[in-house]
């Protein structure tokens, strides 16, 4: 699909539009439907839309696997740090009323930081499993 | 009402359109479009049904993410059978109709014993869901219920989710994840890169 001019086009400026919402999924879901999950999961899909287009050598360059598979573990490591960090404050494991000086202040920023670990992790996730099909079947091809 | 009703109506008889389709076409290819779009009419009742956190999932999940994985699944394995058609079943599914329509009907028989939807009554609003819509403005501060309850009331249930998915990544890496083999090149070598 390299050569597609109309797809390249629109979808140059789709991907911007498509991380925007993914963050706004992310840091709008105290308030409205959406959180982590589903924000990690449209994050991937703005850099898998660019690497379908692309293809997936760029998209590689853009964000290559070994960064990808340390954010996957460093999204589950900032949830499971979270705990850790109530546990240390005084707390119980995820208790985010110590994380502050008030309760509800404190249970804001916990929310906030799991919600980005459950972010990192989902979308660090799907790229890996979505580059490993695709590289599967790139190899293949080549062979 | 009337118009929920029609919007469910709609929804519901397109779904079944829907399953028969998958279930009568050969052309995986097209069986796949059809799973994507099943999932955002799905979506469509979530929202009917004011679940507007499960609809975003499904939407970004069933029509968005496995769509594309199955797309890539086929790429991967449409070489080994013709022309991406499914084969037709080497004998006549009979027995497995008969078990599927006993099922469905105790299904349905079951149905008679669910609450009816949304009744304050039923068990499932009588346990914790009072206190989580009393308490979670004034413990948490945070507005959309759903996520007071995923990522504060039930954090330990939200950490083993994030542990499951980063597992699912792990186990695909491991799996499928590295170089291929080459066919003519077939001595047991350097097969996942580092």
């Amino acid at each position: 699909m390299k050569h597609n001019l109309i797809l390249r086009v629109i979808s140059k400026f789709l991907i911007p539009l498509i991380f925007l919402f993914a963050l706004y999924v992310q840091f709008h879901g105290d308030f409205g439907p959406g959180g982590g999950f589903q924000a990690g999961v449209i994050f991937s899909t703005g850099i898998i839309l660019y690497a379908l287009v692309f293809g997936v050598k760029t998209a590689k360059q853009i964000i290559p696997p070994f960064v990808l598979r340390s954010l996957a573990s460093f999204g589950v490591l900032l949830y499971a740090g979270t705990g850790v960090a109530s546990l240390l404050l005084g707390g119980k494991y995820l208790e985010y009323g110590v994380l502050a000086s008030t309760q509800v202040a404190g249970q804001h920023l916990g929310i906030l930081l799991i919600e980005l670990g459950v972010g990192i992790s989902v979308m660090s996730v799907m790229l890996i499993i979505f580059f490993a099909f695709a590289e599967r079947g790139q190899t293949e091809e080549g062979s | 009402m009337m118009l929920d009703n029609l919007v469910d109506i709609t929804l519901l008889t397109m779904l079944m359109v829907h399953a028969f389709a998958i279930i009568y076409l050969r052309n995986l290819f097209a069986v796949i479009m059809l799973f994507g779009s099943f999932s955002f009419l799905s979506a469509g009742l979530f929202v009917v049904m004011d679940a507007l956190d499960v609809a975003f999932t499904e939407a970004a999940v069933g029509a968005g993410i496995s769509t594309v994985l199955m797309l890539g699944t086929l790429a991967l394995t449409y070489r080994h059978t013709e022309d991406k058609q499914e084969k037709q079943p080497a004998h006549k599914p009979w027995l497995p109709l008969v078990v599927v329509c006993i099922t469905g009907a105790m299904l349905i028989y079951g149905t008679s014993d669910i609450p009816d939807f949304g009744d304050p009554q039923a068990p499932a609003q009588q346990y914790v869901a009072p206190y989580y819509l009393e308490k979670s403005i004034p413990e948490t501060g945070v507005p959309n219920v759903v996520t007071a309850v995923l990522a504060s009331y039930r954090g330990f249930d939200t950490l083993g989710e994030v542990t499951v998915i980063f597992t699912a990544g792990i186990a695909v890496m491991l799996l499928i994840g590295g170089r291929r083999r080459s066919k003519n090149n077939n001595t047991t070598g350097s097969d996942h890169e580092t």
